[in-house]
């Protein structure tokens, strides 16, 4: 078995797996077994990425997306309580829509970008191999000086992405204690203790007596 | 032999199945964000193939900053899902429609 | 030498003062401190008027021309208040300030019952300070502002009984009508300005003969004689202010002010201003010959044609106004036919008689307890004596008899107008020619049913209330309470003053005014037109010029009105309702007045209000405020209620229009990007 026909074989199986995975992602009851099959989906297209050795991709769309993003998705559709029937509703009716789109719109995209004078387009060797390096360190070198603004501005979109999703779903609940840090560090002394001056008492016995 | 068409049509066909299932789904946010997850799936493997069909690093180096971007956005669109079952106690998008003019 | 700048300043100002005094603390300094500053102030403004006559005729005093306040100033033009004093204007001078003078005295006794006795007197004060700025002044500006302030103090003073519905009506005319004037006059002093690139008399004058051959386009393809436009923009003005048909509308109901504003504004000096501006504004009517026969016929017109009316009114001070309508169109006849002098001539005799006259009815109006109709009066002759024989006079000067002042300056008009070669002076020599049997008819008509002939009106005494307000007409027409009796002395000393001149100023004038070139510089007339230098060759001293009267058409026309008029009226009453029935179609059109205000009312009143609701219901309220206001709300309102639909909420929607819109770019790239 020559290696072409063994990526070839590997190329089919796993596209196939991709299509029938992302076909359950839409046509699932159960939204947890939607975000299970879209992780297997992007599993497998991550396989077809380390068939075109983008290894690094691969590797990455593995642990970002099915590692925490679709964990994210699994524990928000547990978290919910979701009535799943209701969702469901007129989806027959809308099938045929969305096939008949769907269809137009893949052949006019396949015929718009001419699938058949790619045929021709065969995977040369690995450019990153090419220049010695591994698809990893090709990216990197990319990354770190080409692309280095860029990184540093995503660098910032997903800080402010942690902290809007934060905020968004920060709540304060009324009658809850909670300690105000600010107020005890900018606490004095004299707002501690207050000394007050008073009048000696006197003894009472003379009007007892 | 692996060509560029092989990727090409992989990509075009998850992203017509995503398409359909927007059209589908329509109720239902989860999916929705799922559908939109996989649509940008299907682009970046176009991107993944173009790259390393003609050689040029730029279009994985895309594929990452597509990764990180659509991170964020799964991320804030959970956390505005999360908000809209706690104060309306469904994500059913029909009765989402405050903004009908 | 020179005039004192002081002295003239003087007369300008005291006037003003006396009207400051009067008006602001009219109740500090009550009524006869108001009379007394303001009679004062005017009698100031005489004696140095007089004075300043002295000097300029006699004391070989030259003109007078200087600037003494720079208004402002725009670039090059140069607005200043300043004063030019020439023969012309000493006269104008002396003649407003006597007048206005003995206006003055006279209100003593005319308006003693009035309320409003303090604020008459501002007026009036007022009023001589404007007339003495307009005929002083040495630009057009300052000019103009003199038209404006006499025309205000006019409004003011016809609406005086403010109110009386129709005096706030007449006032409200008299003003409307005068923008129609000044709205020309303004464009004519832009007009000179343009053109001369001056608003200085002497400046402007000079420069005047620059204007032939020049043209102003106004359309396209039409040019308009510089000259020619400016003249005619500078008449139309004087024909609102002077009264000229067609805008002549404003003078008669002018009357329902009170009788003395009458005789000063609306007869003696401001209806004349007009003439007076033409007369100095000589230097460049001169060079428009169409515009002067403009003049001449508007001018011929009205002196016959507002005499006819004039025939048939029944009101005293109508007659009276409608005389002075025919004189001023005589005047102005002068003025077309380039005969200025005769023009300011008759100016300056119609002045006194016209005052004497309309004094006169006034004195009448008084004794008959403001009653004005003159079917109940007759028979007043031996009531009022002096009152009497001055309205005499005043007739007899009106109507031209020889030796009479107006015989002097109204022959020497319709003698100019037949020796004038100027197109349309035919016409305007019958006119005038026609005018005089006119006028004859209208006044003698006056005078026998006021004072001759059977007593009209009863007396009924009664003690149940004293004097007769004005304005509320409480009292039956033709019943008197008391008998008439001759007014105080404030009004016949005044009767008197205007007497003397009426009857004796032409026989000592005419021969230095008229034809002595007596205006000098003041008013420049061509040498090709010159029909008072011609008349001139002819004129043997005043003497003879009276005697050659005599047997001259002018007079025969005049003992032709009298004997007419005394038959109807004196001999045989009943004939003139006779007369009136037989010419009833006649009759009918005088009395309406040839319909000119029915004309305009329909045209103008009746056009502008349907032009204001057009505008209103068509322009304000449907074009802006329903097309373009409401109109550009509800369609947005319109589209935004469809494309509201468009928005519905929810979400999946929009992603739809995204991928049905995807989808057809891409279908459309497919379909046409394939050749």
């Amino acid at each position: 078995m020559s290696p072409q026909l063994f990526q070839i074989i590997c190329f089919y199986a796993f596209g196939i797996v991709a299509v029938i995975s992302a076909l359950m992602v839409i046509s699932m009851r159960n939204s947890v077994h939607a975000v299970l099959s879209l992780v297997l989906t992007f599993f497998s297209v991550a396989c077809l990425w380390l068939l075109a050795q983008a290894e690094f991709l691969g590797i990455a769309l593995v642990v970002v997306y099915v590692g925490a993003v679709m964990v994210l998705f699994l524990f928000v559709v547990m978290m919910l309580d979701i009535n799943h029937e209701r969702l469901r509703e007129g989806f027959i009716k809308y099938l045929p829509v969305g096939i008949v789109v769907a269809a137009v719109m893949l052949v006019e995209l396949l015929a718009l970008i001419g699938v058949k004078a790619m045929h021709a387009n065969t995977m040369g060797p690995d450019p990153a191999a090419a220049q010695g390096l591994s698809n990893t360190a090709w990216l990197g070198q990319a990354m770190y000086t080409q692309f280095l603004l860029p990184f540093e501005i995503a660098a910032l979109i997903l800080t402010v992405g942690v902290i809007a999703a934060v905020v968004l779903t920060l709540r304060h609940r009324t009658g809850t204690k909670q300690q105000n840090p600010g107020d005890q560090v900018r606490v004095e002394a004299t707002r501690r203790v207050r000394i007050v001056k008073m009048e000696a008492e006197r003894r009472q016995q003379e009007s007892q007596s | 032999m692996i060509t560029l068409s092989h990727f090409i049509v992989l990509g075009a066909v998850l992203f017509c199945i995503s398409l359909a299932g927007i059209f589908i789904n329509r109720k239902n946010v989860i999916v929705l964000l799922m559908a939109i997850e996989l649509m940008l799936l299907a682009v970046n493997i176009n991107f993944v193939a173009f790259s390393r069909f003609h050689g040029d690093v730029a279009g994985q180096v895309f594929v990452f900053f597509i990764l990180t971007v659509a991170a964020a956005e799964s991320a804030i669109g959970l956390a505005i899902l999360v908000l809209l079952f706690r104060n309306r106690h469904t994500i059913n998008v029909a009765e989402i429609d405050s903004m009908k003019g | 030498m020179q005039l004192s700048t002081s002295i003239l300043l003087i007369i300008a100002l005291a006037p003003l003062v006396g009207a400051a005094l009067a008006g602001l603390l009219g109740r500090q300094i009550g009524r006869a401190g108001s009379h007394t500053v303001t009679i004062l102030g005017v009698g100031i403004a005489c004696v140095l008027s007089f004075y300043v006559l002295y000097q300029v005729v006699w004391g070989g005093a030259q003109v007078y021309n200087h600037d003494l306040y720079t208004w402002f100033q725009i670039g090059k033009v140069h607005a200043s208040v300043g004063f030019m004093i020439d023969r012309l204007t000493a006269m104008m001078m002396c003649v407003v300030t006597f007048v206005s003078l003995m206006v003055h005295v006279y209100t003593i006794g005319y308006m003693s019952d009035d309320p409003g006795y303090q604020r008459f007197f501002s007026y009036i004060a007022l009023f001589t300070f404007s007339m003495l700025m307009l005929v002083m002044s040495n630009n057009f500006l300052q000019l103009f502002f003199g038209w404006e302030a006499v025309g205000l103090v006019s409004y003011l003073l016809i609406g005086f009984w403010f109110k009386k519905p129709t005096a706030t009506f007449a006032n409200l005319k008299a003003f409307l009508v005068n923008r129609v004037g000044d709205f020309g006059f303004l464009l004519g002093i832009a007009a000179v300005l343009y053109f001369l690139g001056t608003l200085d008399y002497s400046q402007a004058f000079q420069a005047a003969p620059s204007l032939i051959g020049r043209t102003l386009h106004i359309t396209q393809g039409t040019s308009w004689d510089a000259a020619t436009v400016i003249c005619v923009l500078l008449f139309i003005g004087a024909m609102g202010k002077s009264a000229q048909v067609p805008l002549h509308v404003w003078l008669p109901d002018s009357m329902e002010g009170p009788t003395p504003i009458s005789a000063l504004i609306h007869a003696a000096t401001m209806v004349t201003a007009g003439i007076f501006m033409v007369a100095r504004m000589s230097p460049i009517f001169e060079l428009s010959s169409g515009a002067l026969s403009f003049i001449m016929v508007i001018g011929a017109t009205g002196a016959l044609f507002t005499g006819l009316i004039g025939i048939v009114q029944n009101d005293i001070k109508r007659v009276v106004a409608y005389s002075t309508l025919s004189q001023l169109g005589y005047m102005t006849v002068a003025l077309g036919v380039s005969a200025y002098a005769g023009g300011v001539y008759h100016l300056m005799t119609h002045a006194f008689f016209k005052a004497l006259l309309f004094l006169g009815a006034g004195s009448v109006i008084i004794a008959m307890h403001h009653e004005q109709d003159m079917r109940y009066m007759g028979g007043l002759r031996k009531y009022m004596p002096i009152t009497y024989i001055t309205m005499w006079i005043g007739s007899l000067a009106l109507c031209g008899v020889p030796f009479f002042s107006g015989f002097y300056s109204k022959d020497a008009i319709i003698e100019a107008a037949g020796e004038s070669h100027r197109w349309g002076a035919g016409y305007a020599y019958f006119c005038v020619m026609a005018g005089a049997l006119v006028t004859a008819l209208y006044t003698f008509r006056q005078m026998h049913l006021t004072f001759h002939g059977k007593e009209r009106f009863k007396v009924v005494h009664s003690h149940g209330h004293g004097h007769d307000d004005h304005g509320d007409d409480h009292h039956e027409p033709g019943v008197l309470h008391h008998a008439p009796k001759e007014s105080p002395w404030v009004v016949t000393v005044p009767l008197i003053a205007l007497a003397i001149p009426s009857l004796l100023i032409g026989f000592f004038t005419v021969g230095p005014m008229l034809f002595g070139g007596w205006f000098g510089s003041a008013i420049h007339v061509e040498e090709a037109h010159n029909v008072l230098g011609e008349m001139g060759h002819e004129f043997h001293g005043a003497l003879a010029m009276a005697l050659h009267g005599f047997t001259q058409l002018p007079f025969w026309l005049v003992v032709a009105g009298f004997v007419i008029t005394t038959y109807v009226y004196i001999f045989n009453p009943a004939m003139a309702d006779r007369i009136k029935r037989a010419l009833k179609p006649v009759y009918v059109i005088l009395d309406r007045k040839f319909w000119v205000d029915e004309v305009y009312f329909a045209i103008f009143a009746r056009g502008g209000v349907a032009l204001g609701r057009a505008l209103w219901r068509g322009g304000d309220a449907a074009t802006i405020d329903g097309a373009m206001v409401n109109g550009s709300a509800s369609l947005v309102q319109r589209i935004a209620r469809v494309a509201r639909r468009l928005q519905t909420g929810r979400l999946y929607e929009y992603a739809f229009a995204m991928i049905f819109g995807l989808v057809l770019l891409l279908g459309g790239y497919w379909l046409l990007g394939r050749g």
